[in-house]
């Protein structure tokens, strides 16, 4: 059994434990420490007290786990094309693999996918699993479900990594419930415990506003998802030696109780979580009109439009182009926010551009405090004049040849 | 028909922030309210109850308080609340949350349809909507935005995907979690608040729910959570100057030096 315990004599009272437990469940009475019951075993207090007066013991189950090896991606694909987060997460998988000198596994499900497979290959997976059939052009969770957990009760791999996109999101939990093994979701950094063979793993939380590293001991796999944009794209192996394994589909263990009737692709590339660029717009624009102007800048750069909740809750701009705690997080190169203050819930969603340049008539914005560079003025004015000095530029590009 | 809605009691604010000089984690107070995702998918429950009839059952799992948000969720027009709450239940990740809210799910009884928000703000995973559908063996779909029909035995829904959005035909029963562009929540009205301050909310601790003990709260939960920290803070960059054409040309050159242009 997991507990707590307060060491007495090592305790200062300096009350930083108090403050710190994010769910409010240590208080200072009488002068001594109390933890609630409901307490969690976040460790939060623990990483905070100087005096080790804090103490958590877990239960270290000892099972024997040697039967599993090896880390496995998950191969989304989208109409045939294999989704970029996967070249990311075969570029982690294999750094983590080599790590303990195990192999590197992908599964790819779809039709069609022969190409794929082989394209896999060379970005050094060691085995790929291939479910090619034509009943699995489209994404079905109750299929998807059955044939993947199925090849890891056969593969038993230790660690199995899925992109935190609209399907994987979907699919990984309903993966880990039928495995009845730990997921942690949306996961920043990934790293592993090379002795003990665990997996490492670090997510925002509370909005963004605090990290927790996570770890799943006594199940296997260890399932993560894993945020697109975040590792590094894996590189191509000169001589790859993996092999693809062609799986058979059992077609009468399947039972879809799902059907995609029909899709409709959003235009002017409204997939904001995997755009390079994006210029967004907020309150401060003062009106619809506004977007048409972040449309032209994202055109003269690039990329793509997105907004605060603000502007989305005006009605200027639909849901889909929401940036922040209750819409899509983004991690583009550049992000160009327009009359956006910078609310802790919009920074939640993007604070972690590379490079954030923030235009706004208030200069007293807390936008300003996480951008590179800041320019104070009326949108109306910097925008037009900012997409004529990029135009100028294009056309000097041009000019020389480039 | 008979729609079952999952909801959370989250903190009021999320804007919890660590002091990276002490480490200490800085709360702004500790009022809790309704997830706020949560309260779309109770309008939802009753925007579809008031075309198809049935009863709205709404469902939380947490500390006694949480009765607050189901009186809340039944002021807005829910007929019924049931509370899961046992220090037993303390504790629990994302698996064991919806192995419990399954429990709790098989003694309500009979339902068509299961709606959850999108995700929480504060444990911010997106997990426990499908891994409850796995757990009760029913399909689910995923950020729904629009239900265009239900039939008598399946719903026909739009759900957001990455590059754009898909109709999606579910067999009931099924379990959605759904997006706030889907309705605007009602408010509640003074004859609904004191309907909820006299309807009787059931509370259910682990010995009511016929489940294996081992998989509640802490216990049933492989995750572990072994440190919190700040993240990595940004430093604030420099604000242009000059006059506007300056400004902008130095953009373009500080961009251009970045290759971002």
């Amino acid at each position: 059994m997991t507990k707590i315990e307060i060491i007495i004599k090592n305790c200062n009272k300096c009350q930083r434990c108090v403050k710190t437990c994010p769910f409010g469940y240590i208080s200072f009475i009488n002068e001594s420490l109390v933890i609630d019951e409901n307490c969690t075993y976040c460790s939060a207090c623990v990483s905070v007290c100087k005096k080790k007066a804090i103490l958590i013991t877990r239960k270290e189950e000892k099972k024997d786990f040697s039967g599993y090896r090896g880390v496995l991606v998950f191969g989304e694909q989208r109409e045939g094309k294999v989704a970029d987060v996967v070249y990311e997460l075969v570029g982690k998988g294999r750094e983590l693999a080599d790590k303990v000198k195990e192999d590197l596994y992908c599964v790819l499900v779809g039709n069609g996918m022969e190409d794929s497979a082989y394209e896999l290959i060379t970005y050094g997976v060691d085995k790929l699993y291939l479910f090619n059939d034509t009943s699995l052009a489209k994404f079905k969770e109750d299929t998807y479900t059955t044939l993947i957990t199925d090849l890891v009760e056969e593969i038993k791999p230790s660690i199995f990594l899925i992109g935190a996109t609209a399907i994987g999101r979907s699919l990984a939990p309903r993966i880990a419930v039928r495995l009845k093994t730990g997921l942690t979701a949306d996961c920043t950094e990934l790293d592993i415990d090379a002795e003990k063979k665990l997996l490492v793993q670090t997510r925002p939380a509370f909005g963004g506003n605090v990290m927790a590293t996570i770890i799943c001991p006594n199940h296997r796999p260890q399932m993560a998802t894993v945020r697109y944009k975040v590792m590094r794209k894996a590189e191509k192996k000169p001589n790859p030696e993996g092999e693809i394994v062609r799986k058979n589909v059992n077609q009468t263990k399947i039972r879809d109780r799902t059907k995609i009737v029909d899709f409709f692709r959003n235009n002017d590339g409204a997939n904001i979580t995997g755009a390079e660029i994006i210029v967004a717009g907020g309150k401060g624009l003062g009106q619809s009109d506004g977007f048409t102007l972040m449309k032209e800048l994202a055109d003269a750069l690039g990329g793509s439009v997105g907004a605060s909740r603000a502007a989305v809750d005006e009605g200027w701009i639909p849901y889909a182009n929401q940036v922040g705690l209750s819409g899509k997080t983004v991690r583009p190169k550049l992000y160009i926010a327009c009359g956006i203050s910078g609310a802790v819930q919009h920074l939640a969603g993007m604070q972690t551009s590379d490079v954030i340049v923030a235009i706004n008539k208030d200069p007293e914005a807390p936008i300003f405090n996480v951008s590179e560079f800041g320019i104070v003025g009326d949108i109306y004015k910097v925008v037009p004049e900012l997409i004529m000095e990029l135009k100028k530029k294009t056309s000097a590009k041009n000019t020389r040849g480039i | 028909m008979n729609i079952i809605v999952c909801i959370k009691q989250v903190p009021a604010s999320t804007e919890i922030e660590i002091d990276p000089e002490t480490g200490t984690l800085m709360r702004e107070g500790t009022l809790s309210t309704v997830n706020p995702f949560d309260r779309y998918a109770i309008e939802e429950a009753l925007r579809l109850k008031e075309i198809y009839g049935g009863e709205v059952t709404v469902l939380s799992m947490g500390p006694p308080q949480a009765e607050y948000a189901l009186r809340f969720a039944v002021s807005m027009g829910c007929e019924h609340a049931v509370l899961l709450s046992d220090k037993a239940f303390a504790g629990a990740d994302t698996l064991a949350t919806s192995f419990t809210l399954a429990c709790g799910i098989r003694k309500i009884g009979r339902f068509d349809i299961i709606i959850c928000g999108v995700k929480t703000v504060d444990g911010d995973t997106a997990q426990v909507g499908p891994g409850l559908a796995e757990e009760l063996e029913i399909p689910h779909v995923c950020y729904v935005r629009k239900v265009l029909e239900v039939t008598n035995g399946d719903i026909l829904v739009e759900r957001m995907v990455d590059e754009g959005y898909e109709t999606v035909k579910a067999l009931l029963p099924c379990l959605m979690t759904i997006t706030k562009e889907i309705n605007e929540p009602r408010f509640p009205t003074l004859q609904g608040k004191i309907f909820s301050l006299n309807t009787c909310i059931k509370i259910w601790n682990s010995n009511d729910l016929n489940g294996n003990s081992g998989r509640f709260g802490l216990n049933g939960s492989p995750t572990q959570v072994i440190k919190v920290f700040p993240p990595r803070k940004r430093k604030k960059g420099t604000l242009l100057t000059g006059t506007l054409s300056d400004k902008t040309k130095k953009l373009v050159e500080k961009l251009g030096e970045l290759k971002l242009v």
